[in-house]
This record gives structure tokens, sequence and C-alpha cells, in this order.
């Protein structure tokens, strides 16, 4: 079973939120069940790490391929230039140019290449670490500073987890990037429900809207919703998710003392042991969601 | 021209608020165009109103099209593709336009010439009028690739309009994040103001985003915004900036005015005269001589 937490809005509490949940999960797990994961696919700010500190077992680089042309071969033809969809290549006369900040890495300009000229070279744009920590198995994608492509190293994280068979029968919580773009997208590939983060405001709502659009409409993706830093002052959010048939499954206050545990990476569940039945109902209510909607 | 890009690495850490601020109190002494550079969740028209006056599709890519009736079934783009993207159900090859890159590898690949590429309509972009100045905003449509495009277009259309209006300052509200639409938002401009929170993760993606706007070569500065939520963390973000011989702005308060604000549809600046609102006047006092004006 496969979760993520997802928001369109920035902030609004997905590591908070996701932290919490794995946590509590980690704790009902027995002996002979597969631990849960937690995966943290914010790979442009992952903070995971910052509150569960995992024991890393082991790091693996997420490279990207990018074609180096071999002067001596190139005719200059201009082909690769022709085929690069991403302007990432400029041929000039005498000049064969590769603008790797600009490649996606497709590989049609090698294939393409009448001369046999262009080979690829991976290129190192983030890593993956895999650790245990509380009863949990710990991912995290992390997106090299400078890089543009988010969603490779998401990719690269899912697909080591599941390589190391962390999917199977145990349960997987993926902390998304905030946001609608492809790296959302990625995060939210093949989930079996989703909880969109929001908060009872104007940006909040939305970027709520947004969200909805991504994971329910686009994705088809079973949708419940956590409002965090309900203060009980804008019900507009609550009134769109009744609208919208959205079930509301976590409801956390505007609360200095939820704010000072967060700031100082303690978990939720840990700092506050007070909310543990709430993120346990929610649990609950998550998993009953993506149960059934199975085939 | 000077152009100021707002940023914090972290979510939610304030960007808006200091935005929508800033142009507030920049409007009263000049002219400035807006340009909201977080296309998939463009926030900064809610606080601002805008009267769209021009409006324009935007075509980021282009997504392949397989004819199944030329097709013959030879499975190429299957191989060539590397996102996954080409699906074979009982030997019939459609592609997942949504896992689609627009590479194009699968066109140039195929021997029966039966893959099109089509242009993808990603979003939209704008140009309004609101009463700070000019915006230029836009909207990536749900799932859409190319943000980094539409924000380059967004800053393209933001410096055309601001050479047009002979106006004095281009503010630019960033995204989350440091990837291709932070990239897009940062390269250029005169100044980077990152806006921090005092929390672990604020912290940590504070040292991120300070690294893309130095890759960049775009000097930085940096405010603490909710700075008593965590007294302590605030001080080692100071620090972290003395270390670094980054100017540190200041330290903006906790206020409830920054959220009654925005319920209202205001800046903070025009709805409240409280230590928030003190705290981004002091702010610009010392970002405006840093734009060299």
């Amino acid at each position: 079973m496969r979760l993520v937490i997802a928001s369109g809005k920035g902030g609004t509490g997905k590591t908070l939120v996701a932290t919490s949940l794995a946590l509590v999960a980690a704790e009902r797990a027995t002996g002979s069940d597969a631990l849960p994961a937690l995966l943290d696919a914010d790979v442009e700010a992952p903070n995971v790490a910052l509150f569960v500190r995992a024991e890393v077992s082991e790091t693996v680089a997420v490279e990207r391929l990018v074609p180096v042309v071999n002067a001596a071969l190139c005719t200059h033809c201009g082909r690769c230039a022709e085929v690069c969809q991403f302007n990432a290549i400029a041929a000039l006369p005498t000049q064969t140019l590769v603008f790797a900040e600009l490649c996606h890495g497709c590989g049609s300009c090698a294939l393409q290449c009448p001369a046999g000229a262009i080979t690829e070279e991976p290129q190192p744009m983030g890593r993956v670490t895999l650790g245990q920590a509380a009863g949990l198995r710990l991912g995290e994608g992390e997106l090299q500073v400078g890089e543009a492509m988010a969603t490779p190293v998401i990719r690269a994280l899912k697909h080591e987890a599941q390589r190391r068979g962390w999917d199977g029968e145990a349960l997987t919580i993926i902390d998304a990037p905030p946001g609608t773009a492809c790296p959302v997208i990625e995060a939210l590939r093949g989930a079996d429900a989703a909880l969109l983060v929001t908060e009872p405001t104007p940006f909040g709502l939305h970027d709520l809207r947004m969200a909805v659009e991504v994971a329910r409409d686009v994705l088809g993706l079973p949708v419940g919703v956590a409002i965090n830093r309900d203060d009980g002052g804008d019900g507009s959010v609550a009134a769109y998710c009744a609208q919208e048939g959205l079930p509301v499954l976590l409801r956390l206050p505007l609360e200095r003392e939820i704010a000072a545990a967060y700031s100082d990476g303690q978990p939720l569940v840990t700092a506050l042991p007070r909310y543990r039945p709430t993120f346990e109902a929610a649990l609950d209510a998550l998993l009953a969601l993506a149960e059934e909607a199975q085939p | 021209m000077k152009q100021l890009v707002v940023l914090g690495g972290k979510g939610g850490t304030g960007k808006t608020t200091v935005v929508a601020a800033l142009a507030q109190l920049m409007a009263t002494e000049g002219r400035l165009v807006l340009a909201d550079a977080d296309v998939d969740a463009p926030n900064l028209g809610l606080l601002l109103a805008p009267e769209v006056l021009y409006g324009e599709r935007f075509v980021g890519g282009s997504e392949a099209v397989i004819d199944e009736t030329a097709c013959i079934g030879c499975g190429t783009c299957q191989d060539v593709c590397r996102y996954d993207a080409v699906l074979a159900t009982d030997g019939v090859y459609t592609v997942d336009a949504i896992a689609c890159e627009g590479c194009a590898a699968c066109h140039y690949a195929c021997p029966a010439g039966c893959i099109d590429m089509e242009p993808a309509e990603s979003g939209e972009w704008y140009r309004s009028m609101t009463r700070l100045g000019d915006l230029v905003h836009a909207r990536l449509f749900a799932g859409q690739e190319n943000s980094g495009k539409l924000v380059s277009l967004v800053r393209h259309q933001a410096q055309v309009l601001a050479q047009d209006r002979d106006a004095r300052w281009v503010l630019i509200d960033g995204s989350p994040g440091i990837g291709c639409p932070v990239i897009a938002a940062v390269t250029g401009a005169d100044l980077a103001l990152m806006v921090a929170e005092p929390t672990v993760s604020g912290q940590h993606d504070l040292d991120r985003v300070l690294g893309v706007a130095a890759h960049f070569r775009v000097p930085a500065a940096v405010v603490i915004n909710k700075g008593d939520i965590n007294p302590g963390r605030s001080a080692e973000i100071e620090a972290y900036c003395r270390e670094r011989d980054l100017p540190m702005l200041g330290v903006l308060p906790y206020d409830d005015a920054a959220m009654a604000a925005m319920r209202q549809g205001r800046t903070v600046t025009e709805a409240s005269d409280g230590p928030l609102a003190q705290a981004l006047r002091g702010l610009w006092a010392v970002l405006k001589p840093m734009l060299g004006q």
C-alpha cells in the first residue's frame, strides 16, 4: 500500500504529517510484519531526515546521461541539434557544443547521429540515501544544488525502494514536493491514495484546488484532505471539501506548541503524544480510503 | 531597472506576504512591475485582485502521438523511450501523455514514420493591472512539465513591460525548492532576497537555495520571518549569515495580521500598522539602497 502526502502550496505541513503518520504506522507493525517505509520525495528540499534520524546503510548516486561528441568522428551534419527538442546542442560549422544543463538525457542525439560520433556519459545530479530508524525504513532523494530536474531523482528513489522489496506487503508513505508540476506527478504516480495537506486561508484553498486537479482529476487517485493550522477562522476550505465530496481525514489546530516542536525538528507525535490518537485515526481513514478503491 | 527576486527554499516561509508588502511600499515611491514566478501555485494575484488585460496560451513543448493505423507494432518507440511513456496493450502501442517528456526520440526512431509530435498546451500567462502596478502572472495546467520555461516567459514579459513603462523595479515572487522554476526565477536578477524560517527545515533549505543563487552568481540577502517562533534558531541563522558575509536584513515577527490581511485580500502594510507591518517597512528601508537607487 502506497500513500502519498502532497499539497499545492508549500509549507502547509506535509513533512509534519508524513513523519507522524509513519511513526504511528511503525509502532503498530508487529514482529512478523515487514517494516513500513517513509520516502522523502521532496528532493529539492528534503527534510524528513531532520525529524527522523536514520542510520544510513546505503547511498546510491543518481546520474543523468549527457552526450559527448567525439570531434574526430563528427561530420558537422547538424542532425543532433536538429533532433534535440531542448536546445541542448548547437551545431556550428566546425564545432558541436553540448549544453549539459539543458539536456533531458533522452539519448535521441546519440541514436540519430549518422557518424556514430556521440556517446553518453553519466553526470551526477543527486543521490538516494537508504537507511533505518525507529522501526521504519527510510529513503531520501536529494537533488544536487544547481541541477534543474527533480523528477529523475524522485524516480530513482522509488526505483531503489522497489528494488529492495520495500513496497511488497508493507506500507509506504511518501512525502511529496509542493506544487502541481511534473515532480509532484512523479511522486503521486502509482499511489493507492493521496492525502493533500492545506491550511484554511485563501492561499491554502486556491492551491488545494490545483492539487485536487492533479491527484484526483488527472491521476484518478482517491483523495483525502488534512487541514493544518486550523484556527476556525476560515470555513472556505471545509466548505470546498464538503462540496467536492473530499473527506477531511485530519485536522490540526493553530498552536504555538506544534510550531515550536516542528522548529526544533521533533516529530509531532513524539513531542506532543496527545496527538497520537489523531494520527492513528487519520492513518486508518486513509488506509480505508485506499482499500475502498482497490479493484 | 532593477530586478529583485524573493525565494525561500522551503515552502510557506512567507515569500508572497513579503512580496506583496514590498510591492505596496515600492508603489508609493515609483513604478514597478510584479512577476509571479510560482506558476504551479500562483498566489500573489489573490492579494492584488488583478484585472487581466491580456492572456495567452503557453505551449511549453510537444508530446508524441502514435498513428495506430500506420503502426507496424515493432516496439522501437518503447525501446528508445527513457520515460516509460510508451504503453503496449495487446500489441497496440500508445503514448502516456503525462509521462511523455516531448523528447521526440520515438518520432525520429520509428521506422514506419507513424509518430507525430503535437504541440502541448501546458499553461496560460497573463498581463494584468493591479492597484500597485502591472502584474505578469501565469498558471501551469495540472501536472504539466516545463514550469521553468513558463517562468522564463513570465520573467521576459515582465522585463519588456518594465522597459515600456520605464519602471524602476521588477519584483519577482519565486517558488519553493531549488529546481528548474527557481533557476529560471533567479537567473539574471540583481538581488535575491531569501525569506528564511527559524526551523530546522528552514535552515537546511535556506542553505540549498543560497547555493543556487551563488551558482548563478546572483547576490543574495536574508530576512528571517516569524523569528520569535524559535529565537535560538533565528540567532543561528543570523550567525550563519555573518560567517558568510551575507547581508541579514532583519527579523520579522510572527503576527496574526499576516493571516488577517491575506483573508481580506490586502497586503500586510495596507491592512495593519502592527509589528509585522513596521518590520516590513524597516526591511524596505534597508533593501532599497541595495537595489542601487
